[in-house]
């Protein structure tokens, strides 16, 4: 069953962080020279090693459940039972895992705790494949209150980008748990933008934008914003970020729409696929 | 150097920004809500304010066999608007992630307050550092209640001093 399968993935996801974002913690640590920050780096580590090795999250902020959907061309699945399967699989994980519930029900007045970390935050797009993706993010409200969008102008430009991006980071400083993982999406409308950060984010640690300039952009990002200098923990040094990734979408003559996704090194992700109905 | 908590008279004169600090004994959790709470019950707080310390955090629940969930720091930030009326009404000591505001650091230097910076994320590392949690006051606020905790090595590093030093 879908629902297993997911459950399954999003146990192991709140404890195991996915190969490529613990390699690139653990690259940071070995060229990183603040002193500070190296005792941020190797704490870690040896929080990774505790959680890996036992049966307690990464982190207490297990997130809220973010699932990115991606539709084989021919997927004859009703999205009503992808949706009800995605639900259950995440409610399962959250209760057998011991997931903190940090979901309220009304974001203002109530704010009374839904007891189950649902709703998922769902998107759908229609892909061009035969397999249908589904993708998750555990997402960590510290780094989240960074998240951010910027309307500038359209003829701003790459500089333009780079200079909205690194304004973004610069006023989440220490607060969402550096080195981060940043998606930035570029285009579309406002909201598009958003969806599309969060699209970059899901995107694998070591997976690059397949527009050759995109792919210069995200490189220019990486150390722009390393050079700010604000470092693992907030506490200095070299390792502000370990990775970007942008997402792009057209847009309107008037405008530039740049968002901003920004998550912890506790980047936790889970990917499953299916395909003609069998999960894959 | 090592803090006892709760800690005596001039226990935080010695400590500088920078410093390492390993933390033992008793402390006290709370949040956003609790926070909120605290700021209409200066003259009478659920825990006495002089002699302990705050540390900001919300476990997840505790597996069988465990005394806590995981049990790292929150971003200290969003308690800013209340951290300096609870320096004025006798707490010093401060534990959390990430840096605070100007206000925040002026509170320190007038009434003397530390901010100790804990390791972001490291949330199952914090829990073996726990010896033993329960819930003091505000249950209905769940992963955001009251806690008292015991707590032995527990590692941090001292972003603000009483003497208004600052490592950030």
């Amino acid at each position: 069953m879908l629902r297993d399968r997911i459950e399954k993935e999003l146990m192991k996801a709140v404890r195991i962080l996915p190969p490529d974002c613990e390699a690139l913690i653990r690259k940071a640590y070995e060229r990183e020279e603040n002193v500070y920050a190296r005792k941020v780096l190797s704490h870690i580590i040896e929080n990774i090693r505790i959680a890996g090795e036992g049966r307690l999250p990464l982190c207490q902020d297990c997130g809220m459940f973010y699932c990115y959907v991606t539709l084989a061309e021919n997927c004859r699945i009703p999205l009503s039972v992808l949706e009800n399967e995605i639900n259950l699989g995440c409610a399962g994980a959250a209760q057998k895992a011991f997931y903190r519930r940090s979901v309220v029900d009304d974001p203002v007045y109530d704010r009374n705790n839904t007891g189950t970390n649902l709703p998922v935050i769902i998107n759908w797009e229609r892909g061009r494949g035969d397999e249908t993706e589904i993708a998750f993010l555990l997402k960590g409200f510290g780094s989240e209150n960074c998240s951010s969008v910027r309307m500038i102008r359209p003829t701003d430009g790459e500089d333009g980008v780079v200079s909205a991006v690194l304004d973004m980071v610069r006023a989440a400083g220490g607060k969402p748990c550096p080195p981060m993982f940043l998606g930035v999406g570029v285009g579309g409308t406002m909201d598009k933008a958003a969806i599309l950060s969060k699209k970059a984010l899901i995107r694998k640690a070591d997976e690059h934008n397949k527009d050759e300039r995109y792919m210069r952009l995200e490189e220019r990002l990486l150390s722009e914003v390393n050079g700010l200098g604000i470092g693992a923990g907030g506490l200095g040094g070299n390792n502000t970020c370990l990775s970007v990734a942008i997402e792009t979408y057209p847009t309107h003559i008037a405008g530039l729409p740049v968002a901003l996704s920004v998550n912890c090194w506790v980047d936790r992700k889970a990917f499953i696929s299916i395909r003609d109905e069998e999960v894959l | 150097m090592r803090l006892e908590l709760p800690y005596g008279k001039n226990a935080l004169e010695n400590m500088r920004a920078g410093d390492e600090v390993i933390i033992s004994g008793r402390m006290y959790v709370g949040r956003d809500q609790v926070h909120k709470r605290l700021v209409t019950c200066l003259d009478n707080p659920p825990f006495p304010f002089e002699g302990n310390a705050v540390y900001y955090m919300g476990p997840s629940p505790a597996p069988d066999g465990y005394v806590t969930g995981a049990a790292g720091p929150t971003t200290s930030a969003r308690m800013d608007p209340y951290s300096p009326l609870l320096l004025e009404a006798g707490l010093r000591v401060m534990i959390g992630k990430g840096p605070r505001s100007a206000a925040v650091q002026e509170a320190c230097i007038r009434f003397h307050g530390v901010y100790l910076y804990t390791y972001g994320g490291c949330g199952a590392l914090y829990a073996s550092c726990i010896k033993s949690s329960r819930i003091i006051a505000y249950r209905e606020l769940g992963p955001e209640a009251l806690l008292e905790l015991e707590v032995e090595d527990f590692p941090s590093i001292c972003l603000y001093d009483a003497h208004g030093g600052r490592l950030i």
